[in-house]
């Protein structure tokens, strides 16, 4: 029986479970005994007795006997090889074809000879045996927990105990996995990274103003994979957005929060957060095709003598798109902050005389600053690890220069080059994604850190 | 007294002035925000809307037994009409309609340039479906090419000289006579929607992209919308502040913020390397847009259940309800529609994500639909990332067409979710 097959069987097999204890239990209510919990909870006690122990019965024997198998190809496959049975090129044809076997159930490759064949068709007896079992002790399992829970709808049972417990237990685990996922971006990207950093020593990368990966055919010139030039290009896209979109953010935020009248409030904040929900990979292509064409014919305009002095790819279009995008991020945050200032700030410095825009440059805005900063932040850390806007319009030239107008490149838009199209794991060219990526993760993680440190020391303030 | 007064001076003019220019500072940076919607929205409709409409040719054409089956054997061997020479066919039909002769082989071919190369693949399918339309002549309706199909919609300047053009003055003429005549026209462009990716613009369309990040969509929908609730009715109603849930909640806050692209690098170790799920699948694609998006998840409806007021709580508790009972039957069922808003916010977010999926290879071309999630597919905004690296001309209108598609599906699930805010939120 298939994978989905018997989960399908299980599932079928609790269901009628659920209905049997509730259909009993109803039976002993009606008999005028006193159950501890409502019928329908020890209907759900049996089904989580048909279904938990079996399914994870399930899962695991899967998991385990492709292990075990795989274990076995492995040893036997170079057994074989060591003995001088098996020729090199063999053995990768009939790994391939036990792993499809393992995988899929069936033998795909069409070069395999007779004496293969035989080898081929032991292993494939093995694995249904061993599946077979695996299906029947599922089963076995499905209907012992079925009577199991029959047997025991009793009225002294405290059902709804029991099933609480597993419903809570169920939500913890849920609630865990935020921090699995943690784990497992640290755990991948941290072997990767160490792995890179076994073939480039530490401060070649760190250090290296060179960007030169090769391809990994050539694996006997290894690349140089300097950190610097990405990092700045990084760094310089990030600041000519940010210093595109603080300002605007900053102001637009002030504006809505102090000046503007509830209607047209009401119609800006959409009309600026429709900004935020347009995906990166359209401000990349409006990049591409309309604002770096744009500028470089203004550029070809202005120079006199038709040449443009701003490329297509450039700092300045990449940044100037990646401001826009991150306006509303900015305005919206400082938005909720400077609301949150309390008025009576305000009316003390009205009262003293000051006008609306002094009022708001000396109180309102200091009192908001910590936490306008972590907004900007928070924003920054956003521009850092963009992706679409830079692949697109930044360019892929890792130059390290100071001129906006010229093409630089960052980090995120080196991984997406080191991991798209055929990959193998062991050559560091592929490794420094990773060690990139834990740059990254690194530097984005700190600035989020400090400001929600930020944002929470400054919310104390006021409660 | 007058001295007083002096000393009162307190530059009220000039700070009046300040006081102006900092009102229209922030006037003009609304509207420089707004000013850039405005430009942004605009590029992407007047550029895309044309693609849907697509240049057609409606003509007779005469199936001709003799082409298609010159020695008559198609009784015994199936094969023979599906292999049959039908652009051909094409060709004579058209060529006969702008009075080009058959012996003009030069003419022919500029002739045969004239329309897609998917319409011989239209014309055999309808002639394998009906063996019997063999003989007769039918009216039909076929793709023109793609440069014809962009002279059609003044996309291209004409003026530049005929050997830089992709079609000769003579291939102009026979446009201009055939759309005079009615045979060129417009149709509304369903191939978008359906055809899979082509290296020929007018026979590629969104069919893969829209099928796979449909998958994708169910599949973050059905893992992440479980695991969020779940996770936020612990944090929310059952945990108490103990280093376990700050943990917990440190870190949901950072995933929130973590760069997407990050996601993919841990979808390409975990879910690719180690697991060995499938590359390029809509499974792995959406298992790690679901990664990104329960976080959201978790934070909405953590607000959701913030909302619904202690005062339920209290009353279930006195009826003598169970707190699991309290949760799940009452405080829940008011938390839904906000619980739904959230989730058709981080759904929408995850639809337009592209720079993970580019890591675990969903920039493939998928020529075939994806029978399962577990065959390999591209996502709308994956397909946009490789038109626009397409060369071609009639990419670039396609590219924005599919823009407008995504933004057009965000704009439904934004709406959505504001009318379901509305309507059912309830205030305690």
């Amino acid at each position: 029986m298939s994978a989905s097959g018997m989960i399908l069987f299980v599932f079928a097999l609790g269901g009628l479970g659920l209905f049997l204890s509730r259909a009993r239990a109803l039976a002993f209510e009606s008999c005028g005994s006193r159950m501890h919990s409502r019928p329908f909870y020890y209907g759900l006690w049996t089904f989580f007795l048909v279904v938990f122990p079996s399914l994870l019965f399930f899962l695991l024997w899967h998991i385990g006997t492709n292990l075990y198998i795989e274990h076995q190809i492995f040893v036997r496959v170079s057994r074989m090889e060591m003995s001088g049975i098996l020729h090199e090129d063999r053995v990768l044809v009939l790994r391939d074809v036990l792993k499809s076997l393992l995988q899929k159930s069936m033998v795909l490759s069409r070069n395999i000879d007779h004496d293969l064949l035989s080898f081929v068709f032991d292993f494939a007896k093995k694995v249904k045996i061993l599946n077979v079992i695996g299906s029947l002790t599922t089963v076995f399992c499905a209907c012992f927990g079925l009577v199991y829970g029959l047997w025991d709808t009793r009225s002294q049972k405290r059902a709804r105990n029991k099933v609480e417990c597993v419903i809570i237990l169920s939500l913890i685990i849920a609630s865990a996995i935020a921090v699995l996922v943690t784990i497992g971006i640290l755990s991948s990207l941290f072997f990767q990274t160490v792995s890179f950093f076994r073939s480039v020593p530490l401060s070649h990368f760190f250090f290296g103003t060179v960007w030169d990966p090769r391809f990994p055919t050539t694996d006997s010139n290894v690349g140089q994979f300097g950190l610097v030039p990405l990092l700045a290009g990084t760094l310089y896209i990030a600041c000519v957005a940010m210093l595109f979109a603080v300002p605007v953010g900053i102001f637009s935020a002030v504006y809505m929060a102090e000046y503007a009248s509830p209607q047209l409030r009401s119609f800006i904040k959409p009309l600026l957060e429709i900004l935020a929900g347009i995906p990166t990979i359209v401000y990349g292509f409006f990049a591409l095709v309309s604002v770096g064409p744009f500028l470089r014919d203004l550029s070809s305009a202005f120079s006199g003598n038709g040449e443009a002095f701003i490329m297509a790819q450039s700092v300045l279009t990449a940044g100037i798109v990646m401001g826009i995008m991150l306006i509303p991020f900015i305005s919206s945050l400082s938005d909720d902050i400077i609301r949150a200032v309390p008025y009576s700030l305000r009316e003390g410095s009205f009262g003293l005389g000051a006008t609306q825009s002094e009022t708001i440059k000396r109180v309102v805005l200091s009192a908001a600053f910590p936490g306008i900063m972590a907004a900007v932040l928070l924003t920054a850390s956003r521009a850092i690890g963009e992706t679409m806007i830079v692949v697109m319009a930044a360019g892929v030239a890792a130059k390290l220069t100071i001129n906006p107008f010229d093409a630089m490149t960052t980090i995120t838009v080196k991984i997406v080059n080191q991991l798209t199209g055929d990959l193998e794991f062991n050559s560091p060219q592929t490794l420094v994604a990773f060690a990139l990526g834990m740059t990254l993760f690194v530097v984005t993680l700190l600035m989020n850190i400090f400001a929600l440190y930020i944002v929470r020391k400054y919310r104390e303030q006021y409660e | 007294m007058s001295k007083l007064l002096k000393h009162r001076d307190i530059r009220l003019k000039q700070r009046y002035r300040a006081e102006a220019f900092f009102r229209s500072c922030g006037l003009f940076a609304i509207s420089l925000g707004v000013f850039f919607l405005l430009v942004l929205l605009y590029s992407v409709f007047s550029q895309g809307v044309s693609a849907f409409w697509q240049t057609s040719l409606t003509l007779s054409v005469k199936l001709d037994a003799k082409i298609i089956d010159p020695e008559g054997r198609r009784a015994n061997d199936p094969q023979i009409i599906c292999i049959a020479d039908y652009p051909r066919l094409l060709r004579n039909a058209l060529a006969e309609e702008l009075g080009v002769s058959l012996d003009d082989l030069v003419s022919l071919r500029e002739v045969s340039r004239m329309f897609s190369f998917g319409a011989g693949s239209q014309l055999r399918d309808l002639v394998v479906k009906n063996p019997q339309l063999i003989g007769t002549s039918q009216k039909l309706t076929f793709l023109a090419a793609s440069h014809v199909d962009s002279v059609f919609k003044g996309q291209v300047n004409l003026s530049v000289s005929e050997t830089k053009r992709k079609l000769s003055n003579k291939q102009l003429e026979w446009m201009k006579k055939l759309a005079y005549e009615g045979i060129l026209h417009k149709t509304f462009n369903f191939g978008f929607f359906i055809f899979s990716a082509s290296s020929r613009p007018e026979m590629s369309g969104l069919g893969v992209a829209l099928i796979g990040s449909f998958y994708m969509m169910f599949i973050v929908l059905l893992c992440s919308l479980p695991i969020g609730v779940a996770a936020a009715v612990y944090l929310e109603e059952y945990a108490g502040r103990n280093r376990f849930t700050d943990l917990i909640e440190v870190n949901i806050n950072n995933l929130a913020a973590v760069p997407s692209i990050i996601f993919g690098l841990l979808g390409l170790v975990v879910f690719i390397h180690f697991l060995g799920l499938p590359r390029s699948s809509s499974l792995v694609g959406g298992l790690v847009l679901t990664l990104m998006t329960f976080p959201t998840i978790i934070i909405a409806t953590r607000s959701a259940l913030r909302a619904v007021s202690p005062s339920i709580r209290l009353a279930a508790l006195g009826l003598g309800a169970s707190k699991t009972q309290t949760v799940f039957q009452h405080v829940i069922p008011l938390a839904i529609p906000g619980i739904l808003t959230g989730t058709i916010l981080g759904l929408a977010h995850a639809l337009g994500e592209t720079a993970p999926l580019l890591l675990i290879g969903m920039v493939a071309f998928v020529a075939n639909y994806p029978v399962s999630p577990m065959d390999p597919a591209t996502a709308v905004p994956v397909q946009i990332y490789m038109w626009a690296n397409e060369a071609e001309r009639a990419f670039v209108e396609r590219t924005f067409c599919a823009i407008i598609v995504l933004l057009m599906f965000l704009a439904l699930m934004n709406i959505a979710a504001v009318l379901l805010r509305n309507r059912f939120e309830r205030r305690f």
